[in-house]
């Protein structure tokens, strides 16, 4: 359904179902996991019916992303490939940040940090997987050092990927226009032109 | 199971001190491995007090019955043939839990009061807070606790922290013919060890000793070894067992650190927002795509 005939289109309905379903099972995973990652958030396994189902659901929850990130990873890697423009745009992200944004390169569809985050993002699941396979007693045994290590690299980036997010999530509440991306999948074009003008004028032609 | 009759100086997931006023005895088990027929009257003793009835299983060709510790088998003998001094030995070592003082699996356990370590020095797993991870499989140095196929809990030898609690020996201390497993004070049981030690050493055991592994801060259950030099011949008895330095990095103060630095990021996120105000589409190019439009 589009309301105004001249916004744009952003994301296909697979595609925003596709990171509804990674959403919802990063939450989900990041909440049973600070629990068992520090006892201050221990109580948040009552969310999933007590501890014990927490320790159970987790992992299947683990497969479950690994898959659907999958499907994310393969959809919108050729759109972040690192462009010197991204780099540009890298170093002088901090007037960005200070809400001068004045002067920063023109950008595609995803612009420099955008594209950091998703490689951050793909390291990081990548790691959580294998060490996650790795410390899931219920089906596997590996070796007792390799078990150690999965715990400390499953802890380590589990703990980069939940910040990653919140940086995520923060950069789109602070970027008006941006959410809706998510939900219905059209952006303004006052919010193309701003923000990504070089995707502006590929889906524009202006 | 949750004991109160003894003080609690430790508990897995716990950030705030437990009890630390009272100040009890600690106690030790002394196993001496040289005084060791290996008749397993000791596992008998286990099952029995313990109400654990393992599979009888198959025999393999060796003594050891059962192979390897079960969560049924909290105790088993590990037969070891080696050539020393150009002779035969027959080392018999009975494996089961160490009760170290500093204990890798209370360390790595992430469920409040599923690990509790007695102002005793036992380690005792209590299984109505455990969640079945194997956190303290992965934190253990002895490789020691075992993950029941029937409830998902964690099991290991208590110590008989229930006999103790009563002032009793634990089981296979009761059981042993031979008077290879001791147990009392902890002092009072190195001191015994000191006079089994010298007692091997006459007999031509110049390397015997006490095997009470500092690297884990000693252990509450302790062996006299006629080569305490070796101790990779009984059945692989590590020589410096310590918390894997892995594990220490898991769970050591990298997770608080972590902690802090993710709700940086969040208290960052919000007074950025609060400070800088939103990133909105600039009155600029608003104008510029109404005349866009208007064309």
């Amino acid at each position: 359904m589009i309301r105004d005939p001249k916004d744009l289109k952003r994301y296909e309905p697979k595609e925003r179902a596709n990171h509804w379903v990674v959403g919802i099972s990063f939450i989900l995973l990041a909440l049973s996991g600070l629990a068992f990652f520090h006892p201050a958030f221990y109580p948040l396994t009552q969310l999933f019916g007590g501890p014990t189902w927490a320790r159970i659901i987790h992992p299947y929850l683990g497969v479950l992303m690994a898959l659907s990130f999958l499907g994310l990873f393969f959809r919108f890697k050729h759109l972040n490939k690192m462009t010197p423009a991204d780099k540009e745009w890298l170093a002088k992200a901090q007037n960005m940040v200070n809400g001068n944004d004045h002067d920063m390169p023109e950008q595609g569809k995803y612009n420099g940090g955008q594209k950091v985050m998703f490689w951050v993002m793909a390291i990081c699941m990548l790691l959580m997987t294998v060490s996650g396979l790795l410390i899931w007693r219920a089906w596997f045994g590996f070796d007792i050092t390799l078990v150690r290590l999965g715990a400390v690299v499953h802890a380590a980036a589990g703990a980069v990927m939940i910040g990653m997010i919140m940086v995520h999530v923060y950069a789109a509440i602070w970027v008006k226009g941006t959410i809706r991306a998510m939900w219905y999948g059209t952006v303004t074009r006052g919010w193309a032109k701003q923000h990504h003008r070089g995707w502006y004028r590929q889906v524009t032609g202006k | 199971m949750a004991l109160q009759s003894l003080d609690i100086k430790q508990r897995s997931a716990t950030t705030t001190p437990s009890t630390q006023v009272r100040e009890t005895i600690e106690i030790a088990k002394l196993i001496d491995v040289s005084a060791c027929i290996g008749c397993k009257a000791c596992q008998v003793a286990c099952s029995e007090w313990n109400d654990i009835r393992d599979e009888v299983g198959n025999c393999h060709g060796v003594y050891d019955n059962p192979m390897d510790l079960t969560a049924k088998s909290w105790t088993v003998m590990r037969f070891t043939e080696v050539e020393q001094n150009n002779k035969l030995e027959w080392l018999i070592r009975k494996d089961g839990c160490m009760h170290c003082a500093d204990p890798g699996c209370l360390k790595a356990c992430p469920a409040p009061g599923a690990i509790i370590q007695y102002s005793n020095g036992i380690v005792d797993f209590h299984q109505e807070n455990c969640i079945g991870c194997g956190y303290c499989v992965t934190g253990c140095p002895f490789d020691v606790p075992r993950i029941s196929k029937e409830d998902s809990k964690a099991y290991k030898c208590s110590l008989c922290s229930d006999r103790v609690a009563v002032n009793q020996a634990p089981a296979c201390v009761k059981a042993c013919p031979t008077g290879a497993i001791q147990f009392g004070s902890k002092e009072d049981m190195k001191d015994y060890a000191a006079k089994r030690v010298t007692d091997l050493k006459e007999r031509g055991y110049e390397q015997a000793g006490l095997y009470d592994p500092q690297g884990v801060g000693g252990t509450h259950v302790m062996y006299v070894l006629h080569h305490a030099d070796k101790p990779d011949l009984y059945a692989g008895l590590p020589a410096n067992p310590s918390i894997s330095p892995l594990v220490s990095l898991w769970k050591g103060f990298s997770k608080p650190l972590a902690t802090l630095a993710l709700a940086g990021v969040a208290l960052g996120s919000l007074f950025h927002y609060v400070t800088k105000g939103p990133n909105e589409v600039s009155k600029e190019i608003e104008d510029e795509i109404e005349k866009e439009d208007a064309k």
